[in-house]
């Protein structure tokens, strides 16, 4: 069997959004593939050492809500936080993986996490604030791999 | 039941855990040996269909008992 490649880019950095990177990389590897994630906007938080994300319901009308709340309660002070932790304690209590441990799998099964240099230096970040083992890179860098993926998503 | 040479717990895990938890028990074990995988996501009975097409290790059994999925993998 020939190895097959998935490349990722992940330009969303919001607790709900963070999974479908990691979900499927972590799942390519386990499947055999090679697999890249290319982190750009955003995606950086996903890198970060230490991931605080956060899921917000507005401007997000799809998101099923345990009670019918009006938008402009939604955006009081302490609501992002407080829908944040509500959506941990679901994904626990219903045997979804953490961000963190998602994360862990990928970088065990090799995947590879590249952070978009443009964007690190357009937010001031630097590279202490990112986990060790990543890489730093370009458009470029990006199609290097994606050129010769089998599959490539844009998340 | 058929033999197996080892059990893997993944009742209460949801996707993609299972999988990975999976991968990584037959990772140790040899060629020929069987393992046996309990699961209770109703999305799992698919992906191990899923998963031993795409390894080729062989799910030689797949069924539902007292409401626990049970799965019987061949690494290959």
């Amino acid at each position: 069997m020939s190895e097959k490649k998935l490349a990722i880019i992940a330009t969303k950095g919001s607790l709900d959004w963070a999974y479908p990177p990691f979900i499927l990389a972590s799942t390519a590897a386990a499947l055999g593939y090679k697999v890249e994630i290319f982190c750009t906007f955003y995606g950086l938080q996903l890198l970060r050492k230490k991931m605080d994300l956060k899921v917000t319901s507005l401007g997000n009308p799809g998101m099923p809500m345990p009670m019918p709340m009006p938008v402009l309660l939604q955006a009081l002070p302490g609501m992002q936080s407080m829908m944040s932790l509500m959506m941990k304690q679901k994904m626990k209590s219903k045997g979804v993986a953490s961000l963190e441990e998602l994360r862990g799998l990928c970088i065990e099964a090799e995947v590879k996490l590249v952070a978009c240099q443009m964007t690190v230096d357009l937010f001031d970040f630097n590279t202490s604030d990112f986990i060790d083992g990543i890489e730093y890179g370009g458009a470029a860098t990006f199609f290097e791999f994606a050129g010769e993926s089998d599959i490539t998503l844009f998340v | 039941m058929a033999d197996f040479d080892q059990e893997l717990d993944a009742s209460g895990l949801n996707c993609p855990l299972p999988i990975l938890r999976a991968k990584k028990a037959l990772a140790a074990l040899s060629e020929g040996q069987v393992l046996h995988i309990i699961a209770t996501d109703p999305g799992s009975v698919k992906d191990f269909e899923a998963f031993a097409k795409q390894t080729g290790n062989e799910l030689v059994e797949s069924r539902e008992e007292g409401g626990k999925f049970h799965f019987m993998m061949k690494k290959h």
